[in-house]
This record gives C-alpha cells, structure tokens and sequence, in this order.
C-alpha cells in the first residue's frame, strides 16, 4: 500500500477517535504508531509530544505534523495533518449545518457521560508506560511528579515548564560531559 | 470582508495559543464573542459542548463551526480551519527539519534530557486536570475510569474499542 495512503488512513482513524481535546490523542498514537506499526521508537514519541507541547497552535495538529514528519518529511506531515482534521471537519459541519442541538440530545448525552470518565483513564494509561519506557527511576520520578504538581494545582503554563525542563537537561548534560573528560 | 477577516483572526488565535486545547478556549472567546460578536456567549458555551462531545480539538472544532456559522457557507470552514492550523504547520516543519539536523548535537540531547521526564509529567497534569466535577459526575464515573484503565493498561484492548464500550455503556448505565 501506498505509504502516504497508509499514513492518511491511520491518522483518519486517530482523528474520528480524539474525544475531549488534543491530549486524547495521545493513546491512541501510541497504540497504533508507536506499538502497533512501530513507526516511531518510544523515546522519539516522547520527544514529539515535548516539542509539540511547547510550540503554539492546536496540540493534535502539531503532534500529527511532528509525526508526519518524521516518517515521510514534508508530504507526510501534509497527510497526518489532513488526516487528524477531516474527520472532525465533516462531523462539526454536519452538526452547524443540521444538528444544532446535537449536545441536547438524550443518548448522545448517556453515551458522553461514560465516555468522559474512560477517556480521562486513556490518557493516564501512557503516563505510566513512557515513564517506564524512558527509563524514570526512583531519584528521576521527582521531576514529572513537580511538573504534574506544578501545573495541577498552581496553574503553571506547561510552556514554562518545558523551558526550566530543557534548560536543566542542558546544564546536567554539560556538567555530565565535563565529569567524563 | 468576512472571509479575510475569519482568517486573520484564525491564523492569531493559531499563533499565540499556548498549551493547546482549554488554555485556548478563553483566546477564541474573547476574539469571535467579545471583538467580532460573531456569537453569543450561549452560543459559544454551547460549542464548547459540541466539541467536548465530537471528536477532535476544540481549536479545530471551532474554526469549522463558527466558520460556518459566520459565512452560512462551507468555504468560512475552510477558511478557518486551514488558518487556525497555518502557523503551527510552518512553526513545526521548520523545527522538524532543525530536530532531525540537531538531535546529534550534545545541547539539544542534553535539553532532551530533561525534557523527556518533564514531557510525562505534562501528561499526569493533562489526566490530573481532566479529573473535574464535568467529566466525574457520580460514582458510576469513578467505576468506568477505573475499569476503563484496567481494562487498556492490563488487558491491552485498544483506546478506540475502549471508548465504543464506554460509549454503548453509558446508553445503560445512565
């Protein structure tokens, strides 16, 4: 099968299935890219997800873009970006052209209130697996457990926390690099 | 002119929206409610629904729906939604080729040092947020997103399968 083909059809897929917000996606690019077809190694979906985080614009987009990218350059991205938004585009208009009141209806209502909980669940799923993947012991636990704190209950913007995060990488891997030579 | 002026707001709301998703929805509020009064505030809380209760983002969902509703034609949504998503396309394939370039660079893997750890706290404070009285409204809540999690950690089954199961157990459970 054609490789841009393939791309498109799995992000098509990713995107039907992003419910509640950019993080969503998550899950499921790691499923399907990452385990599945094993495009992209863990730790480069890590770093995905860091530039992704600290760029502006919409998450899912960026993220798609990012992974796109990195499998087939500048055509890949093109085609994991439409892929993630098509889905989304045809339902929203579809609702702002003939179901205005969509939201309002009684098992559209049942089913969201039990997709909201399992949805919240599968984006905790992968905080567990990519500490693992990358390889957090006991002294590095601190940093994700202060940055989830950081932005949980002071408010923090996760763009201040990806500055301080590189910035103390850098300064670790030169003091590292010194140590060694 | 309508269409220019949905795509320059657009492409803004595209460039200086940090932290995705809900940090976006006060930036979008304040453009198409307050500037443009192209909705209401009704209008806007309502779209806000819609998009928590479709697939894809909030930034994307509402491009298309107020392109929409703006022009009552299908070319406000293009417009829109290709202008929201703009900026950060050019942002990323421009840094994309950098990271390929780099990543050998012993500062940019050292930044990714620390960045990696910091990525999934990132992500806990994403799940750590969306544990909120709109997304937990009773007990049945704390049943699924713990089943919900055993279920996809433990017994491997697929997010998107998990999410049809939640959504076909919710018609009985609620």
């Amino acid at each position: 099968m054609n490789p841009y083909w393939q791309i498109f059809c799995t992000f098509t897929k990713i995107g039907a299935f992003t419910i509640g917000g950019g993080y969503a996606m998550l899950p499921l690019i790691k499923k399907d890219v990452v385990e599945q077809k094993k495009w992209i190694d863990p730790t480069e979906f890590v770093d995905i997800v860091a530039i992704s985080q600290s760029l502006p614009g919409v998450f899912a987009v960026n993220l798609s873009v990012l992974t796109g990218y990195q499998l087939k350059g500048n055509k890949g991205s093109i085609v994991a970006a439409l892929g993630t938004i098509l889905p989304s585009f045809f339902i929203i208009l579809l609702i702002a052209a003939f179901f205005r009141h969509f939201n309002e209806n009684v098992y559209v209502m049942k089913m969201f209130n039990a997709i909201r909980p399992a949805v919240v669940a599968l984006i905790a799923v992968p905080v567990f697996s990519t500490a693992k993947g990358i390889g957090i012991n006991l002294k590095t636990v601190i940093i994700p457990i202060t940055a989830a704190l950081l932005i949980w209950i002071w408010g923090v913007s996760p763009v201040y926390i990806v500055l301080v995060a590189a910035a103390g990488g850098l300064i670790y891997g030169k003091a590292k690099s010194k140590l060694v030579s | 002119m309508i269409y220019l002026q949905l795509f320059w707001t657009y492409l803004k709301i595209g460039l200086f929206c940090f932290g995705g998703g809900y940090a976006m929805i006060s930036l979008i509020q304040d453009e198409v409610v307050d500037n443009h009064a192209w909705l209401t505030n009704a209008e806007f809380t309502d779209i806000v629904a819609i998009s928590q209760m479709t697939p894809g983002p909030i930034g994307i969902n509402s491009a298309t729906y107020i392109g929409y509703t703006v022009t009552g034609s299908v070319i406000g949504s293009v417009i829109a939604t290709v202008a929201v998503c703009l900026p950060s396309f050019i942002i990323i394939l421009l840094i994309a080729k950098a990271y390929q370039k780099f990543n050998s660079n012993p500062y940019v893997a050292g930044a990714f040092l620390g960045l990696r750890p910091a990525t999934v706290g990132l992500i806990a404070s994403a799940a750590l947020l969306l544990m909120n009285k709109e997304n937990f409204i009773d007990y049945k809540s704390i049943i699924l997103f713990v089943s919900a999690f055993v279920l996809t950690k433990f017994c491997k089954v697929h997010p998107i399968l998990m999410i049809v199961l939640a959504g076909i157990s919710g018609l009985f459970l609620y």
